[in-house]
């Protein structure tokens, strides 16, 4: 707990802005899912063949996982790609559903005696909606606006994979960190976010269906206008916190933001350019399509992983041969791949020590003979990739109990320590590895591709900025194995602040 | 020259159901006409083809000498005061925001609304002060249908339709709102239809009474008359 306050206070400002983020992101999805589900609720409303379908339609966007979503928009032109756009774009989607459902029982549940009243009265259609329908429905489309909203704050934490900030990125951050204070940092917050948009819903919906005096009204209103105005100052904080001149992104792991902190303050440090971080993205893919669309300018990526997961190449055992090759498939898309950090971050298979030890096992085939008892644990992108679990599985003829366990990277470290697992695939470079007391095990017939790990920037970034160019290059060979399982560590298991290791460790190295 | 005429309508229900079968009916000005018949005699459809909330398969219904097809629909409503069966008031609005929507829909400025709702208030029989501000499930059954009432008399409409306005209040009150409402239409004087399945009732407002029996109007006359009647239609009207 106390530790949970200090990082708080430690971080005051990034939280400002982070609550900024969550406060915008939920507020402009759920007013733009007004804007369409009462619409389209009222639509529907009026031709009952056509509701069903398009409650159907809307249920069915909302089974389909968040991260799946970002995915499929990812190509999609000004609502795809990562940023604040496309989480809102993702956050309405979600929120249709109650609102557009609620929008039909309300309407279809008013007494007919009452339309028809309306209707005698020499209403038309128009004045029908706007002086009965719509206010007799309105508690009712009030409660699938709370709803929206509430499974908006919890929804919007995930938009942290896509670099659209929020309290995801606490949980993030501290899920790639195995560090439990930071996932509380961003799990209280947005879960009394959650309650407190509940709460101050639920009294504007009791304002609107008990009576309704104008008094009350006016209320609603003041609050109405109160949170609209907190909006338009969390979307102007949230746009004045925008406009770097390098935009450097990473993955969502450790040794990934640590390397994006790495090029950034470099950057900073070289050319006096400003630089904005968006670090924690959510996937090679992600990154890749980011870099293209110009949404980032640089991230550090892995040569195996770029001639696989990007390129769908095969796999190469030749570092030199796999960065050339990488080098001119990216230089044919407009990237440039700048010289490699000097490590090389392939895959683990780890074990337990106490396992290794007692079982004598050293190399992955030693552990063949004993994994038909075994279960394993392994992210998704390991279980996709082609460089990834079905070809080791082959090459070194690997049987375990059941189906691997799909996991986060970020918690197969903890859920083999824990037992929960017997064997996972983690990177070499983890600073886990020894804190944790696991043990890497020798790929003895040379199955991983080399993983060396280099900054992939966009060709007209580096042509506008050549200080940039010469300052990434300058950043060449300056890391090993040693020093980046160092950093690694210092985050994962000291908790100590990235930024801060980060700029120990360029003093120490210059 | 009549106020509202019925020539040779005829109406089936979506299914066949044959509701009135080449009706006739003059209404004059002034009358205060009663329409009389057992459930399911096509009384509340007769009413509901004056204001086109139903249209007639064939015939004619003329209002204030066009015929209702030639009307358009909103303005024909506006013109029609309409009380409904079951009061049909709204209960997001207050009594003053009941009794004033028609003005509303007019845009009438609203110290014009006010004092016409004043004013219906007073012809009522409610307090303006007590009564604007509440809602309509404050009120009491009888004072709804007041209020339902004097919603339709809002704009002064030259005719005014009533759905068996009496239907669900007990009989106690129902015999003061029948002095009310002849108290009522003594000072407005419009041209009334009632539609109402109770005799008592009709001899108690009409100033004609006119018997429904299968779509046809198999009787039309003076209280006076009709009591002597000796159609055995209306004799057992009469008796029941």
């Amino acid at each position: 707990m106390t530790a949970l306050i200090r990082f708080w206070l430690s971080h005051r400002a990034e939280f400002a802005g982070l609550l900024a983020q969550h406060v915008l992101l939920v507020g402009a999805s759920t007013v733009v899912a007004v804007a369409i589900g009462v619409p389209l609720g009222i639509f529907a409303a009026r031709r009952p063949r056509l509701s069903a379908p398009i409650v159907g339609l809307a249920n069915i966007v909302q089974t389909v996982p968040s991260l799946a979503m970002f995915g499929f928009l990812l190509p999609v032109p000004f609502i795809g790609g990562i940023g604040t756009r496309a989480a809102i774009a993702v956050l309405i989607l979600y929120g249709l559903l109650p609102i557009v459902r609620t929008t039909i029982t309300g309407i279809t549940g008013i007494d007919a005696a009452i339309r028809e009243a309306g209707v005698a009265m020499g209403m038309t259609g128009g004045e029908l909606l706007r002086l009965v329908e719509l206010p007799l429905a309105l508690p009712s489309i009030a409660g699938g606006i709370r709803v929206a909203a509430v499974v908006g704050v919890g929804s919007a934490t995930i938009a942290a994979a896509i670099g659209a900030g929020g309290f995801g990125e606490y949980i993030y951050r501290g899920l790639s960190m195995v560090d439990s204070t930071v996932i509380l940092a961003g799990a209280v917050p947005a879960a009394l976010l959650a309650l407190a948009v509940d709460a101050g819903l639920l009294w504007v919906e009791r304002q609107l269906s008990t009576r309704r005096r104008s008094a009350s009204r006016r209320t609603v209103l003041a609050a109405g206008g109160a949170a609209l105005a907190v909006l338009i100052v969390s979307g102007a904080t949230v746009a004045g916190r925008s406009n770097g001149a390098i935009v450097v992104g990473s993955k969502n792991f450790t040794e990934q933001v640590i390397l994006g902190e790495v090029v950034a303050q470099t950057i900073e440090r070289d050319t006096g350019l400003p630089v904005q971080r968006r670090l924690n993205l959510g996937g090679t893919l992600i990154c890749d399509r980011a870099l293209t669309t110009g949404d980032i300018d640089v991230y550090v990526e892995y040569t195996g992983t770029a001639l696989t997961a990007v390129f769908h190449r095969p796999i190469t055992t030749s570092a030199d041969a796999a960065y050339e090759d990488v080098r001119q498939e990216y230089a044919r898309t407009g990237k440039t791949l700048l010289p490699a950090l000097g490590f090389d971050n392939t895959f683990a298979i780890l074990v337990r020590g106490q396992d290794a030890r007692s079982l004598g096992l050293k190399t992955i085939d030693d552990a063949a003979r004993v994994t038909a008892g075994w279960r394993a644990g392994f992210g998704y992108e390991f279980l996709e990739r082609p460089d990834g679990y079905p070809g080791l599985a082959k090459a070194y003829g690997l049987r375990f109990k059941g189906e691997p366990h799909v996991m986060d990277l970020s918690l197969s470290y903890r859920a083999l320590s824990s037992r929960q697992v017997d064997l996972i695939a983690g990177d070499a470079t983890a600073g886990l590895i020894s804190a944790l007391d696991l043990v890497q095990l020798e790929d003895n017939r040379h199955y991983f591709p080399p993983y060396a790990a280099a900054p992939v920037a966009r060709a007209q970034t580096l042509l506008r900025y050549p200080q940039v160019r010469r300052s990434l290059e300058h950043l060449g060979g300056k890391i090993t194995a040693a020093d980046m399982r160092g950093l690694n560590y210092a985050v994962d298991v000291e908790h100590k602040d990235v930024a801060r290791i980060v700029a120990e460790f360029l003093t120490r190295k210059s | 020259m009549p106020a509202l005429e019925f020539r040779d309508v005829s109406f089936a229900r979506p299914g066949g159901l044959r509701v009135l079968d080449h009706f006739d009916l003059a209404v004059e000005t002034g009358d205060v006409v009663a329409l009389v018949g057992r459930s399911g005699a096509g009384k509340s459809t007769l009413l509901k083809l004056v204001n086109r909330l139903l249209e007639q398969d064939s015939g004619e219904v003329i209002v204030e000498e066009r015929s209702t097809r030639e009307w358009e629909p909103i303005r024909l409503r506006r013109r029609v005061g309409y009380v409904l069966q079951d009061v049909g008031l709204f209960p997001h609005m207050t009594i003053a925001g009941n009794i004033g929507i028609v003005p509303r829909l007019e845009r009438w400025a609203p110290d014009r609304t006010e004092a016409r709702v004043g004013e219906l208030l007073d012809l009522i029989g409610l307090d303006r002060r007590t009564f604007a501000g509440r809602w309509p499930d404050e009120l009491s059954g009888g004072q709804r249908q007041r209020v339902g009432v004097a919603r339709a008399l809002a704009v002064d409409p030259p005719i005014l339709l009533m759905d068996e306005p009496f239907g669900a209040l007990d009989p106690v009150t129902r015999v003061e709102l029948h002095a009310e409402f002849r108290r009522i239409q003594e000072r407005v004087k419009k041209t009334v239809v009632i539609v109402t399945h109770d005799m008592r009732e009709a001899f108690a407002l009409a100033t004609h009474i006119g018997v429904l029996d299968a779509g046809r109007l198999v009787a039309f006359d003076t209280p006076q008359a009709m009591k002597a009647s000796r159609d055995p239609r209306v004799r057992q009207l009469l008796d029941s």
